[in-house]
């Protein structure tokens, strides 16, 4: 299916400031597929995720999400096709209840009301928060919170769904609930994080973006299991791997 | 008081606001305008009056004790914001030195009289208020002053203000906690590093605040806050508003304490 496409065409984009955070980034990710990003802090992880849904409009290059080529006046078209997670569920969740906050979405997107619920229900029941519905957002635990977020977007049924950091400050069973959430999404899923054992759960493809650019594309076990290539990019190998290597005598 | 205490006060304000009584079950516009008429009624009475205010302590006592709030909590409440009228009304006896008669052979000064009224109807207000908001979710006061007819901009910005307002505070916590480990007992070396928290806080909402923003256009905000919600007004909240304005009705024009007194007068005699 054609339009789960999402294809990055030579992008470059340069800060106000002058930083040029992207120099040249292409890469194309399709339909289900599952891809995660990894590199050093201010490696333009960040800048990459925030083109994904328009956020940022490339200095040159393209992107194309589906059929659309990503444009001023293409931005919504491009937002109901891409949702965002963002890193911190406190930025994510902005209204007074958990159902609203999920509710916004289909409700800019015009639906009508019991559309809207049902679709809020699904969402809710999806991620396991449907008890959580009528509670304010500054009642959840971090967990609940980072479960809703993610609630939040899948209501808005986007073809592709990117996420920053979805497991970070979360404790291991929250994070270990989020890796299963988001192993049963059948969407393409990008997911960027420092958390290469959560990326190597979740993502059978993963790319090494090293200042502004990609410098590794692969399968994700092949990746992520080069200690060389993730030393030069400031990340290690995986903790689950690292006992592997250990026991193989590859690493001293 | 501390930060932290002031903050759990606050916390525990909304925690209340999520029960479950006759009182929270209330249309929240009901509740508004009976609150409002309320302040406006008190409010309304001669500087000299006392005793007249006094049976319009019957509305908070009656939404206290349905609405299941602690008598205490709220008077705590009343009392640490008292200042504030204590000041506007500490200069009446002053300027006010005319001597009225207040019982036979007890004689003192009406600026004192003028300050009592002023605590009263002070105590009166303030507790119907924060029992609106203890009784009330905050989202269910900006959707009924809504309907009543609020911009739709303020409506919003009053819901950022109390979904943030907790994120906020929790930043502050932590920065004067990190202040405050480092600085030995001395208070934070004073003023000129408070001015630079409340610039730190400052710069922090401006990012959140962008942020925010960006997830809301992730997710096709295009300038106004959607609701689903569509309140009914019940009998039961019309009777509620009618009976409270009743009340404050009869108690604004029939002199209720001076009533009682010459019924127990005349009985005696």
């Amino acid at each position: 299916m054609s339009h789960h496409l999402l294809e990055f065409k030579d992008v470059r984009f340069r800060y106000p400031d002058g930083t040029e955070a992207l120099k040249g980034v292409s890469f194309l990710i399709t339909h289900g597929e599952s891809v995660g990003i990894v590199g050093a802090n201010g490696a333009g992880k960040s800048t990459l995720l925030l083109h994904m849904n328009g956020h940022l409009l490339p200095t040159s290059g393209a992107v194309t999400v589906g059929e659309v080529p990503l444009r001023k006046e293409t931005r919504p078209e491009i937002r109901r096709k891409v949702g965002v997670v963002f890193q911190n569920p406190d930025d994510q969740l902005f209204m007074p209840t958990v159902f609203e906050d999920v509710a916004f979405g289909p409700l800019n997107l015009g639906l009508p009301p019991d559309r809207v619920r049902e679709r809020v229900n699904n969402a809710l029941r999806q991620v396991g928060a449907l008890a959580l519905a009528d509670k304010p957002p500054h009642h959840l635990s971090g967990g609940e919170k980072s479960a809703v977020a993610i609630a939040t977007v899948i209501s808005m049924e986007p073809d592709i769904l990117v996420m920053d950091e979805p497991a970070a400050s979360l404790d291991p069973k929250g994070r270990r609930s989020v890796i299963g959430l988001l192993n049963s999404f059948a969407h393409s899923k990008i997911v960027a994080s420092h958390d290469l054992d959560l990326i190597l759960d979740v993502c059978a493809r993963c790319l090494v973006i090293r200042d502004g650019m990609i410098v590794a594309d692969g399968p994700a076990p092949e990746i992520l299991s080069d200690a060389t290539l993730l030393a030069e990019n400031n990340l290690e190998l995986p903790l689950t791997l690292q006992g592997r290597a250990a026991r193989e005598g590859t690493l001293r | 008081m501390s930060f932290e205490t002031a903050y759990s006060g606050i916390g525990r304000l909304d925690r209340l606001s999520y029960g479950d009584t006759i009182v929270h079950r209330l249309d929240p516009r009901a509740k508004v305008v009976a609150t409002m008429l309320f302040a406006v009624v008190v409010v309304s009475f001669p500087k000299y009056e006392v005793l007249s205010l006094l049976p319009f302590f019957l509305f908070p006592i009656l939404i206290g004790a349905l609405g299941d709030i602690p008598a205490g909590f709220i008077a705590r409440k009343v009392v640490a914001v008292s200042p504030f009228a204590v000041f506007v009304g500490i200069f009446n006896p002053l300027f006010d030195p005319g001597v009225v008669a207040i019982a036979p052979g007890v004689s003192i000064a009406a600026g004192w009289i003028s300050f009592a009224s002023i605590l009263v109807k002070f105590a009166l207000t303030i507790s119907a208020a924060l029992l609106l908001i203890a009784t009330t979710s905050f989202p269910g006061i900006c959707r009924g002053l809504r309907r009543l007819g609020l911009p739709a901009l303020f409506v919003s910005q009053l819901l950022f203000l109390y979904r943030y307002l907790f994120v906020l505070i929790e930043e502050a916590i932590r920065v004067v906690r990190a202040r405050d480990m480092r600085s030995f007992g001395k208070k934070g070396a004073g003023v000129r590093i408070f001015v630079r928290i409340v610039g730190t806080l400052f710069l922090r909402t401006v990012e959140r605040a962008e942020r925010i923003y960006g997830a809301m256009l992730a997710r096709g905000f295009r300038g106004e806050v959607p609701s689903m919600r569509r309140e009914v007004l019940r009998p039961a909240d019309a009777c509620f508003v009618l009976a409270a304005g009743g009340f404050f009705a009869l108690c604004r024009i029939v002199p209720v304490p001076q009533m009682i007194g010459r019924l127990v007068g005349g009985l005696a005699g």
